[in-house]
């Protein structure tokens, strides 16, 4: 093992805009990538979460596989936190919060425009849907907080670079958003 | 309907100030308020039809949505818990066929806990159609359902259902007193106005609600306010869980109550009195409006009291379902007819009160001392219980003793007197002063009870080794979260949300961090809070938690964090739905955290 | 010589009627409120301008100003209560600010930015709230209320109208609309109304103006909320 600090990422019930944002800290990446490694992240491919040091969770909890994927990282991972709205507060698709799953699933597969052959998917394969859509707080402890619909950049600069010269995390309020 | 609200706001002389009192009156005539009603009210009172839902639906007994033709709320105290509420509740349901907070179909029966009724001597205690009702058993329900079921009026129920005993065990000082009416009124009249002040300053007399502000001192300021009117109002608002005595003062002592507020009326210089009578105890109204107008025939009450050219009357108006208008400032804007929400102070009602008027708020055990006083003269009173609380206190004993009841005792008498009076045995804790006040341990049995030590507005709940002391914080906890106004953030919010976070422990789900979490919780409720509700409703945690942190730490799971919510039981509904039951539809409440790192973990999809 | 206090050791000077938030707007020192508004009756509910008076827990926007009170307001301990209380009203309702035409010019954002909230704390309620759209050009969304009621104080104090009112107890409060329907589109309000203009948040909107300025633009994005607020009523106290 090198003695680079270990980053997985992935993304939950989120849009993926949160890594997107991360991909724009550009050519600052490179110097990152002095210090930093990945592990489970799209960047990598890596399946599973090995010993990690960070890791960062995009998105809030929507369905069973999200919680496994949770879990599996703050098992393996020193520092866990919550990036972006989705992750912080359930963010846009917990606003199916307010309709009955059961009247989701009814739209989506049954009463739709279009529907044929209606039935709700059973395959083993595909995770269930949770009645609510949760922050990832509610389901693990989360360390710590970059809000933002995508936090910025700069946010995540700011953040990892804290970290990775041993300094409290601190955002101050140019890149505190919630939008 | 048009003529029965005409004739109600005709008999309430178009007062926007009884809003609250029509809407009483059109809730036992209909069992609701109808759209109707509110815009006919809206006309004729001259206010606002958000007032009027505002009011509505603020108050627990009164409804938008029809409830049945016999309301049926049965008493949620902690106390009527001990005696077999939950078992009795779920028989009544089965009983009638009626679900809990439900209308039966057919629009006979409705069925809903309520917030303590105060028969906490005589519980499992319940109220229909706002009567009543006490000591149930399966043999009462069995009759109440039959008489429901036949649609018998109330008034041919049997009487034995309705019947209150007062239960006084222990009289001392005042439930002893020899007293005639209009005695009090007369020693003012001979002593002198200034004098009687004098006398019930040097009696020592603190209010007996458990805030303990010097009676004399209050009533001084209130006289000394320049006003064209005075108000004096008695708060019989006992919602406190476990206070029941002003029920037993109201209903064998309201002769002194009143005059002890006719005496006050006398020094601040008021005309008119109100007694805001709890709606809880409906039972006693008219027998309340029968001594009133014997006072009045006796020249007692009414124009030119006892010929000494002095005027005053006294009201009764009735409560419907809020804990909170037991605050002296909610209970004048719920005399006003308004939603009972706390007033910020200053200005407080000494000043600024009932109408904006200098106003006297006391409690009726407070009025019935005051009346004494008048009679006896200062030092009868303060000769008896200690330097800083003088006189006597009127003790609500509930709970785990075989002797519940009225108790009346020195100030000064440590609790372990108490308990042996009322025959306790094995006790293991006493919540003192109702759920707003604290919960002492049988380690604590020397401590008096006393402004000083142990204050109390009368609620003395005794506990017996059988019970956990984290299902009687849960009750009080939802108390409170059900009974905030919701006016201020700190307690709208964090009520419920301590209700959420003491839940979460009770029902097994907590882990290390959540101890922390409900004790940083209770803080920021207490200390930010705008009103005693909020600024107490952290209590019986605070108090129970320190006495019995392993208690509460026994209760926690060893894990770094286990969700507040229930996963498996979340994928039910998706579970159902696509018709599976495999090992991937379920999850686990928590996961195994032995596990080594880097493993794959158990359920995942690969 | 004008009556002082002083407000984290500063010293303000106060005239006989003010309140404490008076006297410090007037003096340029802020202090975090949400239900508050100089134009209106002082309704203390938020509980945000709590400050220790004399070592005592008080409202500031409701609470006189007498003569040598010791004001503590910007305190690490105070702001942390003040955080809390913010988090209380975020998952009490539904603040999802990406998706909210107020996001930026949100005071109840603002604050949470300018108190250095990153999270929500606690767990969320996920009410079920509705959305009044009713009416051609005001619309609610009960989701963002958080009962300040200063629409209810514009709306009888500025308006003289009475269009809404604050129901319910607990944490059943909600915001209702005076008109047999309850819906927004029967009654005389009118986008003119004082009561339309108020709203800290997102809960009462005008229609078709939500993004006329760009997010990224907009008042929080670059200016604290003590500054615009001092800004804004030091000003209108002056009037």
């Amino acid at each position: 093992m090198s003695n680079k600090i270990r980053v997985a990422t992935t993304s939950l019930a989120g849009c993926f805009g949160c890594h997107m944002s991360f991909l724009d800290i550009d050519e600052r990446m490179l110097q990152l990538a002095q210090v930093v490694e990945f592990d489970r992240s799209p960047i990598t491919d890596i399946e599973h979460c090995t010993n990690c040091d960070i890791g960062l969770i995009e998105g809030g909890v929507c369905n069973s596989e999200n919680v496994h994927v949770l879990r599996e990282f703050r098992k393996n991972c020193k520092i866990l936190v919550a990036v972006g709205a989705c992750a912080i507060n359930g963010g846009l698709p917990a606003m199916r919060n307010f309709i009955p799953l059961e009247d989701c699933l009814r739209e989506a597969y049954f009463d739709g425009i279009g529907v044929e052959n209606a039935q709700v998917p059973n395959d083993p394969e595909l995770p269930l849907l949770l009645d609510k859509v949760h922050p990832i707080h509610e389901v693990v402890k989360i360390d710590y907080f970059l809000p933002g619909c995508p936090p910025s950049a700069d946010v995540f600069w700011k953040f990892l670079t804290d970290l990775i010269e041993g300094r409290e995390p601190s955002l101050p309020y140019e890149l505190v958003h919630y939008d | 309907m048009k003529q029965f609200i005409q004739d109600l706001v005709t008999k309430n002389h178009y007062k926007s100030t009884h809003l609250l009192q029509v809407l009483r009156d059109v809730q036992t005539r209909y069992h609701f308020i109808p759209e109707g009603a509110i815009t006919q009210l809206t006309e004729l009172l001259n206010v606002p039809r958000t007032q009027i839902i505002g009011v509505i639906e603020f108050y627990s007994f009164l409804h938008l949505h029809r409830q049945g033709h016999y309301e049926l709320l049965i008493s949620d105290s902690i106390t009527d818990h001990m005696l077999g509420k939950h078992e009795l509740m779920a028989y009544l349901s089965e009983k009638l066929n009626v679900g809990i907070g439900k209308v039966r179909e057919d629009g006979l029966v409705s069925l809903d806990n309520t917030s303590c009724s105060g028969m906490c001597d005589q519980g499992p205690a319940g109220l229909v159609n706002g009567h009543a009702l006490t000591r149930l058993d399966k043999s009462k329900i069995d009759t109440i359902a039959e008489l429901i079921n036949q649609e018998k009026p109330l008034d041919e129920w049997p009487t034995e259902l309705f019947a209150v005993a007062d239960n006084i065990y222990k009289p001392d000082l005042l439930l002893n007193s020899q007293f005639t009416p209009g005695a009090a009124i007369k020693a003012v009249f001979e002593r002198g106005i200034d004098a009687t002040l004098a006398q019930i300053n040097e009696s020592g007399l603190r209010g007996r609600g458990g805030a303990g502000f010097k009676t004399a001192m209050k009533w001084q300021f209130c006289k000394e306010e320049a006003s064209d009117q005075h108000y004096v109002i008695c708060n019989a608002d006992e919602g406190e869980p476990g206070t029941f005595k002003d029920r037993i003062l109201l209903n064998s002592y309201a002769d002194q109550v009143f005059e002890g507020m006719t005496v006050c009326a006398t020094i601040i210089g008021a005309t008119e009195g109100y007694l805001y009578l709890r709606g809880e105890y409906l039972h006693l109204h008219e027998p309340l409006l029968a001594v009133l107008q014997q006072r009045r025939d006796a020249g007692l009450l009414g124009k030119n009291i006892l010929g000494q050219n002095f005027d005053f009357d006294i009201h009764i108006h009735l409560g419907a379902g809020a804990y909170i208008c037991g605050e002296e400032s909610a209970l004048i804007e719920s005399l006003e007819g308004k939603a009972g929400i706390p007033r910020n102070r200053p200005p407080y009602p000494v000043t600024s009160g009932y109408m904006n008027k200098p106003t006297v708020v006391n409690n009726v055990e407070t009025f019935m001392a005051a009346a004494n006083i008048a009679i006896n003269g200062g030092a009868w009173f303060a000769n008896i219980g200690t330097e800083k609380s003088k006189g006597t206190k009127i003790l609500s004993i509930c709970g785990d003793c075989a002797k519940p009841g009225i108790y009346e005792y020195p100030f000064g008498t440590t609790v372990r007197e108490i308990l042996k009076d009322c025959q306790a045995e094995d006790v293991f804790g006493i919540q003192i002063g109702g759920p707003s006040g604290l919960f002492i341990s049988n380690q604590e049995l020397d401590r008096k009870l006393a402004f000083e030590d142990l204050a109390t507005g009368g609620s003395f709940i005794i506990f017996n080794n059988t019970r956990n002391v984290l299902d009687i914080v849960y009750n009080f906890t939802h108390f409170f979260a059900h009974e905030s106004c919701g006016f201020c953030t700190p307690c709208r919010v964090g009520t419920s949300l301590l209700k959420k976070q003491l839940d979460k422990i009770h029902d097994g789900h907590g882990s290390a961090g959540d101890i922390v979490a409900l004790e940083e919780l209770c803080q920021l409720v207490k200390n930010n809070s705008h009103c005693g509700l909020g600024q107490t409703a952290a209590n019986p945690i605070l108090t129970t938690l320190e006495r019995y942190p392993d208690l509460y730490e026994n209760q926690l799971k060893n894990i770094s964090y286990e969700p507040g919510f229930d996963l498996d039981g979340s994928l039910a509904t998706a579970r159902r739905m696509a018709n599976r039951n495999d090992a991937a539809a379920h999850l686990e409440q928590i996961e195994d955290e032995l596990a080594t790192h880097g493993t794959t973990s158990p359920g995942a999809q690969a | 010589m004008s009556k002082t206090i002083t407000i984290d050791g500063q010293v303000v000077p106060f005239e006989d009627g003010q309140t404490i938030m008076d006297a410090a707007t007037a003096a340029g020192v802020y202090i975090p409120h949400l239900c508050h508004h100089p134009e209106y009756t002082p309704h203390g509910s938020c509980k945000l301008c709590t400050v220790k008076v004399n070592g005592r827990n008080c409202s500031a926007c409701t609470f006189p100003a007498l003569e040598g009170q010791e004001v503590l307001n910007d305190t690490p301990d105070l702001n942390a209560d003040r955080q809390k209380i913010t988090q209380m009203l975020f998952v009490e309702g539904n603040h999802f600010c990406p998706s909210c035409e107020k996001t930026g010019n949100c005071q109840l954002q603002g604050l949470a930015y300018h108190l250095n909230m990153l999270d929500n704390h606690f767990p969320h309620f996920y009410a079920t709230r509705q959305v009044d759209a009713s009416h051609p050009e005001v619309m609610i969304d009960h989701n963002r209320c958080i009962f300040c009621t200063l629409c209810v104080r514009a709306s009888h104090e500025t308006d003289g109208k009475d269009v809404f009112g604050i129901s319910g107890r607990g944490l059943n409060k909600h915001l209702i609309i005076n008109s047999p329907s309850g819906e927004l589109k029967d009654t005389d309000i009118s986008i003119d109304d004082a009561a339309v203009h108020i709203c800290p948040t997102g809960a009462i909107l005008i229609k078709r103006t939500g993004y006329q300025i760009p997010i990224g633009q907009r008042i929080y994005d670059h200016q604290q909320i003590d500054q615009v607020s001092l800004a804004r009523e030091h000003h209108q106290d002056e009037q």
